[in-house]
């Protein structure tokens, strides 16, 4: 009996273990891949080429410059728009609404989280690229700012999750402390509320932007898929193409082993190490402050 | 004596069905301290809770009566609670210290009355705490997070947070539970100083407290009061058969 619990112990510890450890062989796994994949362009493509403004495979031209901007100017768009109204939408669930409106508020939320991306740019295509094309008086709707909406409302559901449960998790003698003292509600969740759930608020942001940058399927149906470098702000209002629809469009027509091929596999291993410095800056800045708090607290 | 506060009839039901006062009358004197104690459960924390409206904010099912301050009732719901508040000063069992420094920890709440002359600031820092006798201990660090003060400096600081609104009334809920004897003996003498210019209703954690610090003392059970005292009497010739079986440690 005791040998048989003995056995049983000494199998799950092991898969436990190896589920554990799978995890890290993945991640090195894919990112060397990527690297063998992705680093030849190095060598096939000159830097000047790689690193030029135009994007046009089939004459040999790689610069995959527009195509970083292409994703940053999104991303930024979509942020500008999740974060303000993702902490709005998370302060009101957790300080303001009355408790029958947080039950039917939060799972709302989640299931736009789990809304297919691809069902919300089949929206964006039919609803809100011919709408802005009129409001703006644009030549083509598919633009930047569409993928900018869209992208934000993807990243939406996850800032407000997270940060709402930031918010829950400060404890309520916080509050009681604040109003006790004369302030309003609203001077309570700005100076004391917020302040005390920063950490995880941060992390709300940077997993939101985390989402956005790596998604494909939207920003590829509504940002119109031009490679053009955002020189100015106004590019926002002109159709940009992301690294991440390039690589979904174009994988599927490259022959294997071209230089084109190689150049999109570097594209992944770009976008790989940006999502990485995201996720590095966001894990720091919540370590650090927990260290600042273990600190005082010892 | 001048009564600060006057309870007429308070009653209060929370939502899940306790009844958590019952019928309670009381005259709350000036410029003592006026203990509330007896048993958990008895109902004093809500009595404080009803005495600058925090309970608003939780599930409350019924309220009557009327609480007089200064003439004045305060249970109208036409009340300004937020000036109320800022009257009625209130610090509680566990110290909560905002996630701030110490400095701006006393002066947030006459930051959100809209006091923004630094001198003030800076006079109501140093006065609020001398008067919890935090002062020595604090003076050469006032930026350092307030989290990092140990517990009873904590306690202390709430108790200077409160005192630097210049509150009439200050609440204390069981302000020492969590205290070692050293630091419950310095807010207990900093509580003796400061009755002078306030009114000051606390709720002790043992009967000892109690005794010590009343200048008049109320018994309470089960959301009933049983007795109301002068702290010398109550204490050592109760009159009600279950104040003498508390006082006396035959019970709670």
């Amino acid at each position: 009996m005791e040998s048989n619990l003995n056995w049983k112990e000494y199998v799950i510890t092991r898969a436990i273990r190896a589920a554990g450890y799978s995890t890290i062989l993945f991640v090195v796994l894919i990112f060397y891949f990527l690297l063998v994949e992705g680093l030849p362009t190095l060598a096939e493509v000159p830097l000047s080429n790689l690193f030029s403004i135009r994007w046009y495979p089939i004459e040999q031209y790689f610069g995959i410059l527009p195509l970083i901007s292409g994703s940053i100017i999104v991303t930024l768009g979509s942020a500008i728009v999740a974060v303000p109204l993702g902490i709005g939408t998370a302060v009101f669930i957790s300080e303001i609404s009355p408790r029958w409106a947080r039950e039917i508020l939060k799972p709302l939320v989640e299931l736009l989280g789990g809304l297919p991306s691809v069902v919300l740019g089949f929206l964006g295509i039919l609803i809100l690229a011919p709408y802005l094309r009129v409001l703006l008086n644009l030549p083509t709707g598919l633009t930047a700012l569409t993928g900018s909406l869209l992208l934000g409302g993807i990243a939406l559901p996850t800032v407000v999750t997270i940060a709402e449960d930031a918010l829950d998790a400060v404890p309520r003698a916080y509050r009681e402390g604040a109003w006790a003292l004369g302030a309003t509600r609203w001077q309570t969740i700005w100076r004391v509320t917020l302040p005390a759930a920063r950490s995880g608020v941060l992390t709300a942001v940077m997993l939101g932007i985390g989402r956005a940058i790596g998604e494909t399927m939207t920003v590829m149906m509504v940002t119109g898929n031009a490679p053009v470098m955002a020189l100015s702000l106004s590019a926002i209002f002109s159709p940009v193409r992301t690294m991440t629809s390039t690589i979904a469009a174009e994988m599927g027509e490259v022959s294997n082993g071209s230089v084109h091929y190689h150049t999109l596999f570097f594209i992944g291993m770009v976008l790989f190490i940006i999502s990485l410095i995201v996720n590095v800056t966001a894990s720091a800045v919540v370590f650090r402050s927990q260290k600042r708090a273990e600190k005082v607290l010892s | 004596m001048n009564e600060k506060i006057v309870i007429e009839n308070l009653s209060l039901q929370y939502d899940d069905g306790t009844e958590s006062l019952r019928n309670i009358s009381l005259g709350i004197p000036e410029n003592a301290i006026t203990v509330l104690f007896g048993p958990a459960g008895g109902g004093k924390s809500s009595l404080l809770r009803c005495l600058n409206r925090l309970n608003d904010l939780s599930e409350v099912k019924t309220m009557s009566g009327r609480i007089w301050l200064d003439g004045e009732n305060i249970l109208d719901p036409k009340t300004d609670v937020i000036r109320l508040r800022r009257k009625v000063g209130m610090v509680f069992a566990r110290p909560v210290v905002l996630p701030m420094s110490i400095r701006s920890n006393i002066t947030y709440g006459l930051e959100v009355m809209g006091e923004k002359r630094r001198s003030r600031l800076e006079e109501a820092v140093e006065r609020s705490l001398i008067q919890a006798a935090l002062w020595e201990e604090v003076k050469d660090r006032l930026n350092d997070p307030a989290i990092a003060l140990s517990g009873g400096q904590q306690q202390r600081l709430c108790v200077a947070r409160s005192l630097a609104l210049e509150p009439e009334v200050i609440l204390l809920d069981e302000p020492t539970s969590g205290l070692d004897p050293i630091s419950t003996s310095k807010v207990e003498a900093s509580l003796q100083e400061i009755k002078k210019n306030y009114s000051i209703i606390l709720v002790p954690h043992s009967v000892q407290q109690a005794a010590r610090t009343a200048d008049f003392a109320a018994f309470f059970l089960q959301g009933e009061l049983v007795e109301y005292a002068q702290g010398k009497t109550i204490f050592t010739a109760p009159t009600d058969k279950r104040t003498e079986d508390y006082v006396t440690g035959r019970f709670g």
